[in-house]
């Protein structure tokens, strides 16, 4: 169950990082700092929202909120840096999101500092359930249930809606889409916002089940970098599953020989690059 | 030939730094002449092939944890058997896992080195019986050219002996690297950076180039590695992480990729601006060095050589 969890939060940064890759061709290494920043951001929200005596049980939304708002990074980001290097090599693109990195590490230490944070025993607010004789935090199940909803949710963004159409339209071929009028820079900036806000509301998320730490984020983007590879790069649905075997196969390492636990998972991404460079769902044009 | 007077004046500066500097100052060499050597491995595949590898790490791990089993597991003290075994290890590491990685390019390349470096990462850290997991493994003072050198205070012997040891592998290794990018072999990588398809059509075995291009870079790295965890004492799985082989890359960018020198420079420029900035703003270094990589990114790709060559001609 806790692998599930996990795999919900995966699978919400692993969405921004695909929908970003899907249309911007960047692989942004800094999803991570941007799950990280969600997650001090809610920290923070909950403490003032609890120091002004907010009920308990509503603990929720302040977290929400503010995982959501701090999602306007992307369009700072994305208008501010990213912009300028659209026409490079994607080696480039790759490096400038590594400086993003190493920039959003450092303001974090220097907003929050460097110990931990953490929101208390304040997810235990809707107590526990037991599932096949394990005691389960109703918040974990909350969680699981809100990104299942955010799953639905992008999948009828992309299929269902104007935006979504652009969105498919662009990562299939950018030059037709900007031809026929899409106003590329206004793509670019929404999608980058959103794929920034998947990240930081699954920071937001996680944190009242852990604690807020630096060195989450770049720990994180391995994981979801495993992901997507597995997955395939640009594919919801392959996040969706990467999520799950990654989460999944996390959890069973870490009960049965805990020093396979990432061991096993990179084994698996090594895998699927050299037998399936595309992925289990990735389309066949990413793959040259 | 202003060119090769400019390059001895550097190497004599650089001999005659233990004479004039801070023992503060030399010791900041040590590690600038060890990423000097992985640099010029790295840069083969990143600026000569255009293979750009988000994995190294490994093998500058390889490199320090074979001299650190040597000489603390082994009894192995001789710097000369703990470079040419980190090459061989790095060259057996490296040739299965460059056949895989060079089958792609890009950004498959960087992830697929990435994935591997993790791997390595992941093992000496779990396996902590065997590696000594995050506390690391002792890398014990290696005897030079057969003398001990065990009776004279540590300082002494890393700006004495270990100093010119690390200054000649590192012209050593700038030596050969010139020869290979200068050979036909090099030619062909270039070739192969600017039209594999052409490349390919003329005859080169483009798969085949690039793995060597991979090898000599991993050897290198290796043996980099084994020269980076000797001042330090002790070898850490955090050689290994994937930020570490970010680092060098960025090391690579901000000298200059597409000149033969400008990793060199990077490395230099790169140790001495994170001790200053460490000291002076230990809570924001990463913040500017960020600002920084940012800003040449986007204004400067071709790095300092680069803006130096916008200034001048080349002279070379």
């Amino acid at each position: 169950m806790s692998g599930i969890f996990h795999a919900s939060i995966l699978f919400l940064v692993s969405a921004g990082l695909q929908v970003v890759f899907g249309v911007q061709k960047i692989f942004n290494l800094a999803c991570g700092s941007f799950y990280a920043l969600g997650a001090y951001v809610g920290v923070s929200a909950v403490q003032a929202y609890a120091a002004a005596g907010g009920p308990a049980a509503f603990f929720i939304v302040p977290l929400v909120l503010g995982g959501l708002l701090v999602g306007v990074v992307g369009v700072v980001v994305e208008r501010g840096l990213l912009r300028f290097v659209y026409d490079r090599d994607e080696t480039f693109q790759l490096l400038l999101t590594f400086a993003l990195v190493l920039m959003l590490e450092d303001l974090i230490r220097l907003t929050w500092g460097t110990s931990p944070l953490s929101t208390g025993g304040m997810y235990l607010v809707y107590g526990q359930v037991r599932i096949l004789g394990a005691a389960v935090p109703v918040y974990n199940l909350i969680v699981i249930a809100a990104s299942l909803v955010i799953a639905g949710g992008i999948g009828a963004l992309l299929t269902r809606t104007a935006f979504g159409r652009i969105i498919r339209a662009a990562a299939d071929n950018r030059e037709m889409a900007a031809a026929l009028g899409v106003d590329m820079r206004w793509l670019y900036a929404s999608v980058f916002t959103l794929g920034t806000t998947l990240g930081t509301i699954g920071g937001a998320l996680v944190i009242p089940a852990t604690a807020a730490m630096s060195e989450m984020g770049i720990e994180l983007i391995v994981e979801a970098f495993a992901v997507v590879v597995i997955g395939g790069l640009g594919s919801m649905r392959g996040a969706l599953v990467g999520a799950l075997v990654v989460g999944l196969l996390r959890a069973v390492a870490i009960s049965v020989y805990p020093e396979l636990e990432m061991l096993l998972i990179y084994l698996i991404v090594i895998a699927v690059l050299v037998l399936r460079p595309r992925g289990l769902f990735g389309a066949a044009a990413t793959a040259t | 030939m202003t060119g090769r007077l400019g390059l001895a004046v550097a190497v004599a500066a650089v001999a005659a730094v233990p004479y004039v500097a801070p023992t503060y100052h030399v010791l900041l060499m040590l590690p600038f002449m060890a990423y000097g050597v992985v640099l010029l491995g790295l840069n083969l595949l990143f600026g000569y092939t255009g293979l750009v590898s988000f994995g190294h790490a490994l093998f500058i791990g390889i490199g320090a944890y074979t001299g650190a089993f040597l000489t603390s597991r082994f009894g192995v003290r001789s710097l000369e058997a703990i470079v040419l075994t980190a090459a061989v290890l790095g060259a057996v590491v490296a040739a299965p896992v460059a056949l895989l990685c060079v089958r792609y390019v890009k950004i498959y390349f960087g992830m697929l080195t990435l994935a591997f470096g993790m791997v390595f990462y992941t093992v000496v850290l779990k396996f902590y019986r065997l590696t000594g997991g995050d506390e690391g493994t002792p890398y014990l003072r290696p005897s030079l050219l057969g003398f001990g050198l065990s009776d004279i205070p540590k300082t002494d012997y890393l700006t004495g002996p270990y100093y010119y040891y690390s200054l000649v592998v590192l012209v050593l290794a700038a030596a050969v690297m010139w020869r290979v990018v200068h050979s036909p072999f090099g030619l062909c990588l270039k070739t192969i950076r600017d039209n594999p398809a052409k490349a390919e059509s003329l005859g080169i075995g483009v798969g085949r180039y690039r793995w060597y291009a991979f090898m000599i870079s991993a050897v290198y790295a290796a043996v980099g590695g084994a020269l980076l965890g000797a001042p330090i004492g002790n070898v850490d799985p955090t050689l290994a992480y994937w930020t570490h082989s970010g680092n060098i890359v960025f090391m690579t960018l901000l000298g200059g990729f597409a000149s033969f020198f400008g990793p060199i420079l990077g490395a230099f420029v790169f140790i001495y601006l994170e001790d200053s900035l460490k000291s002076l703003a230990p809570s924001s270094w990463r913040l500017i060095f960020g600002a920084l990589l940012a800003v040449i990114v986007i204004f400067a790709p071709g790095g300092l050589m680069g803006l130096v060559g916008r200034a001048r001609p080349r002279s070379t």
